[in-house]
């Protein structure tokens, strides 16, 4: 894949799976061995110390940076050392489980922002995650097995990767090497097995991460061909390719409030969005002539939930208005926007007097737009 | 919803559980390894977890390889036992006797694709293949994309390359484990023994190779897909919901059907999702709306649209039903040109449709 623009910068490899134990460290490095033996001056950065045995074997004859170690609340804790990284300076960095989380009082908060660091130093890095990480599917995540992740990448720095590989395994052969206890100790095993590891869940996993690898492979194909300038529709694609298709382009404005569901409707926005190679704004309208006239609550949770969709790569715009589905379907009209996401918001009393609520506001006034009403994926569907 | 509710079993997976069940009774399990070309290290990835299975003290022989090897996996190979094949004047085959009496638990026969030579008991090693399974011998194969028959045309349409070997796609849908071996277009031609130009590789080699790795992980995604349905179903849970996007249409007369089907079409096509096309019979529509829906169904079918028709004297409730029987994770509904004095009566259908239709998108079309 044709490396970033930026070629001072370092380029990154993501090795996703799906679960602990599907082998990401373990082929990171067996690939990490084969770019050695090729002349590459490699370094592991960061190898979780616990790791099981076939991969520390897998570790050996490779050069690993001492960690940074940490003490918090009387216990050491270990961390990837960015700076003796720096200083070390490899072609390639192997740092694994990027969306970790740092023990409070290292430099950065998380891993991926260490990584940043390491690649802006012009080294490149491979890494590992697992495909219930990515920012945007975490309800869907949820809404599949029932598991709240709270460590996520945001999908800007997945978007990074020059490279992304799937790590398949079978999730009989996962199980067995549960079992075996090969993944984690033997009084961790009964827990994985009738919690992250029951029934469906790994099967549902396994087919995200496949579908999201095609996509990642799809969506660098298109940039690459954008870059290139080919004009040649993709054999593998019936559709017309994104250069060709800009007549039908499509514009998502996403309707930020202070509700907590946002945050939903801002990850499924800029999920739809990347698949439908769509631009896409996000909009918070207040009735208050200033926003610091907003109830402070209110003002926070807003003020939120707009930098999660810039970090989300979402461009925010704020407006004020007396009627705000008004508003909102009038900056859609002057936008060119094809498709407003509006949460389904559960009904106020007021509103369940008044007969109606603010969604179905849009809705009715919207009749010339495409309303798109986006399910609340962290309830889950009860039967 | 419940159990009984669920749809009933197509008859393609009842007779898929039948051939599972068969083959259960001996323990014997297929796992197919599948690359999007060849060099990505199919034959590897099968040696390595056979040598891993041997060395754990699994009853484990090699029935047959493919002839060109590298280095690497001579060497896996020279850890297992291995039974020639048959030599005959007009060439090879697998030595299904031998094994059969030889009668280990699991066997490698591979490629999976190839043909036997003329006059071979089984004209197809994947008809060797459930022979083995069919007498309790589990099987390790790898097959190439290039050689799934109903994805022959696309990759032969990408790379020029054509085969006359190859295996029903339902083969692989049947089959108890299914792996993708993924690797990186770059490393797959250095593999390949390619020379690296001075930029790399070339830009179409590696448009051509990333094209078939999307097509070889969607394909994946489709039979684990597959797998999970069969699953759920055999133990009798709900259907996994939103793993994979599903979009239905709602037609009716006087919404823009048309522009709903072709958003849908592309939609499907982005997300490489499946696409519904439904329409809600109710009594006393006229001849003309009829004529129109029928134009609907016509236009939703080329779309590549699965159609139905549900009968019901509540569409809201009908259309929700069909929602989550089929894991629709998107619904696509229009505003209607006018109002009957149903909508009157009983408020927006539209409005009521979204309140319905928990957990699920609902995407509002203007008319």
């Amino acid at each position: 894949m044709p490396a970033p623009v930026d070629t001072s910068r370092g380029s990154l490899k993501v090795y996703l799976g799906y679960a602990a134990g599907v082998g990401k460290t373990f082929q990171m490095l067996a690939d990490g061995h084969a770019a050695a033996q090729r002349g590459v001056d490699v370094v592991v950065a960061y190898f979780e110390p616990h790791a099981r045995p076939d991969t520390i074997g897998q570790a050996q004859g490779l050069e690993i940076v001492a960690h940074r170690k940490i003490e918090y609340r009387g216990k050491v804790f270990q961390e990837m050392d960015t700076e003796a990284v720096l200083r070390r300076k490899p072609q390639i960095a192997l740092v694994d489980e990027l969306a970790h989380t740092n023990v409070p009082g290292s430099e950065r908060t998380k891993r991926w922002e260490d990584v940043q660091v390491v690649l802006d130093a012009g080294i490149e890095v491979w890494t590992t995650m697992n495909v219930q990480h990515i920012e945007s599917l975490n309800d869907q995540i949820w809404q599949i097995t029932g598991i709240q992740v709270r460590e996520t990448v945001p999908d800007g720095i997945v978007r990074q990767a020059a490279e992304i590989v799937a790590v398949d395994v079978t999730p009989e052969a996962l199980l067995n090497r549960l079992k075996r206890g090969a993944v984690y100790k033997p009084e961790m095993v009964e827990k994985a097995l009738t919690g992250f590891f029951k029934g469906s869940n790994l099967g549902a996993l396994r087919e995200l991460t496949l579908r999201q690898a095609a996509h990642e492979v799809d969506l660098r194909q298109s940039a690459y061909d954008e870059t290139r300038g080919f004009q040649v529709p993709r054999i593998s694609e019936a559709r017309p390719s994104a250069a060709t298709d800009d007549q039908s382009k499509e514009r998502i404005l996403i309707h930020i409030t202070a509700d907590p569901s946002t945050g939903m409707l801002i990850r499924r926005g800029r999920r739809v969005a990347d698949y439908l190679h769509a631009d896409c704004t996000a909009l918070f309208v207040h009735r208050t002539p200033e926003l610091s006239q907003l109830p402070a609550e209110e003002r926070q949770a807003v003020e939120k939930h707009l930098r999660f969709a810039r970090s989300l790569q979402i461009e925010t715009r704020i407006l004020s208005g007396n009627d705000i589905a008004k508003t909102v379907v009038e900056f859609a009209r002057g936008n060119q926007v094809t498709q407003i996401f509006v949460a389904r918001a559960e009904m106020s009393l007021v509103e369940r007097l008044r007969g109606r609520n603010f969604t179905e506001d849009i809705v009715r006034s919207a009749q010339d737009l495409q309303v798109t009403v986006v399910a609340d994926r962290s309830r889950r569907q009860v039967s | 919803m419940r159990v009984s509710e669920l749809p009933r079993p197509s008859p393609e997976r009842l007779l898929k559980q039948v051939q599972a069940e068969e083959n259960k009774r001996w323990g014997a399990k297929l796992k197919i390894f599948l690359g999007y070309a060849p060099g990505v290290g199919k034959s590897y990835r099968m040696l390595d977890e056979a040598r891993r299975r041997h060395e754990r003290g699994e009853d484990v022989i090699v029935g047959a390889v493919q002839g060109r090897q590298s280095e690497e996996v001579q060497a896996l190979l020279h850890k297992l036992e291995m039974i020639p094949p048959l030599q005959t004047p007009e060439g090879q085959a697998v030595d299904i006797d031998a094994i059969l009496r030889r009668a280990p638990q699991v066997c490698i026969i591979d490629p999976l694709a190839a043909h036997n030579a003329p006059g071979s008991r089984n004209p197809n090693r994947w008809q060797d293949v459930q022979e083995l399974l069919r007498n309790g011998i589990s099987v390790l194969t790898s097959v190439n994309l290039l050689h799934v028959q109903e994805i022959k045309e696309k990759v032969q349409a990408i790379t020029g390359k054509d085969t006359t070997e190859t295996i029903p796609k339902s083969f692989l849908l049947a089959a108890d484990d299914i792996v993708i071996v993924d690797v990186p277009p770059d490393l797959c031609l250095s593999r390949q023994g390619e020379k690296l130009t001075s930029t790399g590789i070339s830009n179409s080699q590696e448009r051509q190779l990333s094209e078939l790795r999307e097509l070889a992980l969607l394909l994946t995604a489709e039979v684990v897909d597959a797998q999970l349905e069969s699953y759920v179903h055999a133990h009798g849970m709900e259907p996994v919901f939103g793993t994979h996007e599903r979009f239905l249409v709602c037609m009716t007369p006087h919404s823009n059907a048309l522009a709903m089907i072709e958003s849908g079409r592309r939609n499907k096509d982005r997300f490489q999702g499946e696409l519904h096309a439904i329409y809600v019979c109710e009594p006393g529509r006229s001849k003309r709306e009829r004529v129109t829906i029928r134009r609907y169904f016509e236009v939703a079918k080329q779309a590549g649209a699965a159609t139905d028709v549900l009968e019901s004297d509540d569409p809201i409730s009908a259309i929700v039903d069909f929602a989550r029987q089929n894991r629709i994770t998107q619904i696509f509904i229009g505003h209607s040109a006018r109002n009957s004095w149903r909508d009157r009566l009983f408020g927006d259908p539209v409005l009521r449709l979204i309140r319905a239709a928990e957990g699920i998108d609902v995407r509002v079309f203007p008319h």
